[in-house]
């Protein structure tokens, strides 16, 4: 029989096999993946400098040990070229495999913006452990980061780099920090605890030149000013990677097209993780990817199982100032509600007929992610529970 | 007793040491934390969890 064959050795792809292993042990599966196949925490890659992490202490098992444990075939340094549907076989650097079913665990590329300058080639980006191996090289010796982007991946090695000792910038065109996930009054709760411990927020400009400096580099910001940097590190967000599938002939939006099981527009191959759009939404966190991984595990082995979605909190890794959320989608009709304030906010998202189907938790209030998460569907007062509404901002 | 360790971010669980700030005691078995329970670290479930050799 082939074998089900799995592109990509990130938390996605190992997550499918570690759950297929649950349920069959007998199922011949072979994962190829470009890296080594190493497995590692990628949400540690943000918050590992404090720690006294470098990028080897972040492998929790090696390759070799994945294949032992799970009982797999692994072809490490191996790039994908191309998929023959209709013979079910692939295209390698390292010969033709044949499948009899295909999971794109494949991830996403940082999004990166062209900018004018000598040393625009110098700025870095952090997906894997192989860029982070290669920012801890530049780090020694480095004081100075710029950081582009105030989003969660900004906001996470800010504080982490922070903390640590560096001067650290960032910049954004937007007006407070974590935009996309979360209202201005909880977003802002990060400024001055961050900024205490030596971040320079740049809001509301960009960074549009980096030239090479006596020392390091200079950033020329839209806005006409400039700033010294040793790093400058690019955050901006991630674009799933869609081009395998595309020329494939597999659907295809902003990432590849799958539905609620996983399933694309070819029925013998499946994408989760960051390169898949799952009934429309592209969602690049690590609960996403655990629960798709176990309903996809399930129809691999034979019982065909939809990924049902609960609520899904996002943790933001900034200690300064702890943050917990549940993102709304963009359109969602509501109100942004203040429930209680301190040194932090806890804040949550009322629909149309408010109930609470998003919140933000920040400072004191985060550690009551657990119980906020149970809270949600339900109407603000249906517990009992005493909030005082302090403000109410339209969304 | 034994350590357990989220495979998604390291957490790490030490049945010793238990978890007082999210009250559960030291010396709480892992068999005796509630199914629903998740890393504090990064919001998996408790089946995301695995021991690790000490």
């Amino acid at each position: 029989m082939e074998p089900i064959i799995v592109i990509g050795s990130g938390l996605a792809g190992y997550s499918v096999i570690r759950e297929l292993r649950k349920l069959d042990r007998e199922v011949p599966v072979m994962l190829l993946s470009r890296d080594s196949g190493d497995y590692y925490s990628k949400p540690m890659l943000s918050n590992a400098f404090a720690q006294g992490k470098g990028a080897a202490a972040l492998v929790q098992t090696s390759v070799v040990e994945m294949a032992k444990q799970l009982g797999i075939t692994v072809r490490s340094h191996t790039e994908v070229h191309g998929i023959d549907v209709a013979a079910k076989r692939l295209t390698t650097t390292q010969g033709e495999p044949r499948y009899s079913r295909l999971v794109l665990a494949i991830g996403a590329d940082p999004i990166r913006i062209p900018l004018q300058g000598d040393a625009a080639d110098a700025v870095m980006s952090v997906n894997d452990i192989a860029d982070y191996a290669h920012l801890r090289e530049a780090m020694q010796g480095a004081k100075r980061i710029a950081i582009m982007g105030g989003g969660l991946i900004g906001c996470e090695f800010a504080n982490d780099w922070a903390a640590a000792g560096f001067i650290v910038s960032v910049i954004d065109p937007g007006s407070y920090p974590l935009a996309s996930l979360m209202p201005q009054q909880a977003g802002s709760q990060l400024r001055a605890p961050l900024a205490a411990i030596g971040v320079d927020w740049r809001f509301g400009t960009s960074v549009s030149r980096v030239d090479s400096a006596a020392t390091g580099y200079t950033l020329t910001l839209a806005d006409g000013s400039q700033l010294q940097a040793d790093i400058v590190l690019s955050a901006i967000g991630l674009r799933p990677r869609i081009a395998l599938a595309q020329t494939a002939g597999l659907a295809v939006n902003r990432g590849i097209k799958v539905d609620t099981h996983l399933r694309s527009s070819d029925p013998a191959i499946f994408a989760l993780g960051d390169c898949a759009e799952i009934e429309g939404r592209v969602q690049p966190f690590v609960l996403p990817i655990m629960h798709a991984a176990r309903a996809l595990a399930k129809t691999l082995a034979g019982e065909d199982t939809a990924v049902v979605f609960p609520a899904m909190p996002v943790v933001v890794k900034t200690p300064t100032h702890p943050v917990a959320v549940l993102p709304v989608a963009r359109d969602a009709v509501g109100v942004w509600q203040t429930l209680a304030s301190g040194n932090g906010i806890k804040m949550a998202f009322l629909d149309a007929a408010d109930r609470i189907s998003g919140f933000v938790l920040t400072g004191e209030f985060a550690a009551e992610r657990s119980e906020m998460t149970k809270r949600v569907g339900t109407p603000l007062a249906a517990t009992g529970k005493a909030d005082n509404i302090v403000a109410a901002e339209s969304s | 007793m034994k350590v357990w360790q989220c495979v998604v971010c390291g957490f790490i669980y030490d049945e010793k040491v238990g978890l007082p700030e999210e009250g559960i005691k030291p010396d709480t078995a892992w068999a005796d934390i509630p199914e629903n329970w998740a890393c504090p670290d990064c919001g998996v479930a408790k089946a995301d969890f695995e021991m690790v050799e000490v």
